[in-house]
């Protein structure tokens, strides 16, 4: 017989789709914080976004030229390795499609930075084919410094810390390079549905 | 970085429900033997899981409080009234049970004595319990390092650890507690929030550039954090761990 918590009879929600829910994950109404250092302070007027590492021509944009660029609004579930998922979070931002339709590149990989040195690495075909932009609208509202502001990746089909806050930009490699949480214990890929959270898994 | 770290599974393994002990009224340790722990370091968690009968289950991440010691192993567990898994581990959990679990989690916000001094801790409520490991860590290896904990309680009976804190204290150790609903009579401690002017009276001083560990609910961490920043210290000598007001 498989193991049972003696006299736990958990919480099953009745408001949540329960195919929208990974396994170990709980939903949440709130929005938690989960940052391993303090929240950085970029100002607009010194904010760029780039693209660059193994491509044909560097891609920059300051934040006025980032923001004329052809946005969407996307509203989808999140899921954090802390095991919160939220559903139906909405965003407005730029999808990474747009920003590569002029680059040539034969990486495989990219690996997003951000203000304050965080890193994390993805495949490049996680990141193109509408599966991720940099948002920085929330609900409508410009994106909190707390919450990633003024840009973050967005990318829900990986658990939350794939999705890098305050990011500056995307480098494109060849090699895989783990970032920050994957040189720490957790999964290099990170699929939610796949419980992928640590190294291993 | 700690990337050298052998690519091992963390399997789920069981501990043993060896005691429980009532930290404050909504405070509880949970003393674990599991037999296959592999170890850890101070600053780590783990993982729990709870299955009910019919199938059901629930995770939880708890902050490890104990020094790495053999199989024992200690979680410091708040209890949340809306929690779904923390009420369960405070109220229902037994001497005799088994617990299911994985770990150790995280190799970011870890202090060893090998990483050194000086070190400032800054905790809010039972964000205490990490910060715990690393103080028992530091008095178990003999370490003089000049360590410091700034701990916010909302008063005196809700102080995690308040007393085996004060008897550490000494030998390079500095506690401080700030109090910030009710304090008892005669307290002459703090007894506001932490803001920048305590964090630079207690300091170490940014300019001895001390590795700083941050842990409480996210407002507390994220206003430590900035007024840490504030005072000059490097953000990226500055850790934090936060938790969010769900998630029990």
């Amino acid at each position: 017989m498989s193991f049972v918590s003696r006299g736990f009879q958990g919480r099953r929600r009745q408001d949540a789709d329960p195919s929208r829910v990974p396994p170990g994950q709980y939903v949440t109404p709130d929005y938690p914080v989960l940052s391993a250092g303090p929240t950085p302070h970029t100002a607009l007027e010194t904010w760029d976004f780039s693209i660059g590492g193994e491509i044909d021509d560097l891609q920059r944009w300051s934040w006025e030229e980032f923001r004329a660029l052809p946005s969407e609004e996307v509203t989808v579930d999140i899921h954090c390795v802390t095991k919160w998922s939220k559903l139906d979070t909405s965003w407005r931002g730029v999808s990474i499609d747009t920003l590569l339709e002029n680059a040539q590149t034969s990486a495989e990989y990219v690996v997003q930075y951000s203000d304050g040195g965080y890193t994390t690495n993805v495949p490049l075909a996680d990141v193109t084919g509408g599966k991720a932009w940099i948002v920085y609208e929330y609900d409508g509202e410009p994106l909190e410094a707390e919450h990633g502001g003024p840009a973050r990746m967005l990318l829900p089909h990986l658990y939350f810390w794939k999705s890098a806050k305050w990011i500056r930009g995307l480098r494109l490699q060849s090699e895989d390079e783990p970032g920050f949480w994957e040189t720490n214990g957790y999964n290099n890929y990170g699929d939610p549905w796949k419980e992928q959270r640590y190294w291993g898994d | 970085m700690e990337g050298a770290a052998l690519l091992g599974r963390l399997t789920w393994q069981f501990g043993d429900v060896v005691d429980l002990v009532e930290e404050t009224a909504h405070v509880k340790t949970l003393v674990l033997d599991v037999p296959a722990w592999p170890g850890h370091r101070a600053g780590q968690h783990v993982d729990v899981r709870l299955t009910a009968e019919d199938g059901y289950q629930a995770e939880r991440s708890y902050s490890i409080a104990s020094a790495p010691s053999g199989t024992g192993l200690e979680l410091t567990v708040e209890r949340l009234d809306d929690g779904e898994v923390s009420p369960y581990l405070t109220d229902e959990l037994r001497p005799g049970d088994k617990l299911e679990l994985r770990g150790p989690v995280g190799g970011y916000f870890v202090w060893e004595p090998s990483v050194g001094g000086p070190v400032l801790l800054v905790g809010g409520g039972s964000g205490a319990v990490p910060l715990m490991a690393m103080i028992r860590e530091r008095a178990a290896a003999g370490s003089d390092v000049d360590m410091r904990l700034l701990l916010s309680s909302r008063g005196w009976e809700e102080i995690v650890y308040r007393d085996e804190l004060a008897r550490l204290t000494g030998d390079g150790l500095v506690v401080v507690h700030t109090l910030t609903r009710s304090q008892p009579d005669g307290w002459s401690g703090y007894a506001r929030r932490v803001d920048s002017e305590m964090l630079a009276e207690v300091g170490p001083a940014a300019k001895d550039q001390p590795h700083v560990y941050v842990c409480g609910p996210t407002p507390f961490v994220e206003a430590v954090a900035n007024a840490l920043v504030g005072v000059g210290h490097e953000p990226h000598e500055i850790k934090t761990e936060r938790f969010g007001p769900t998630g029990g």
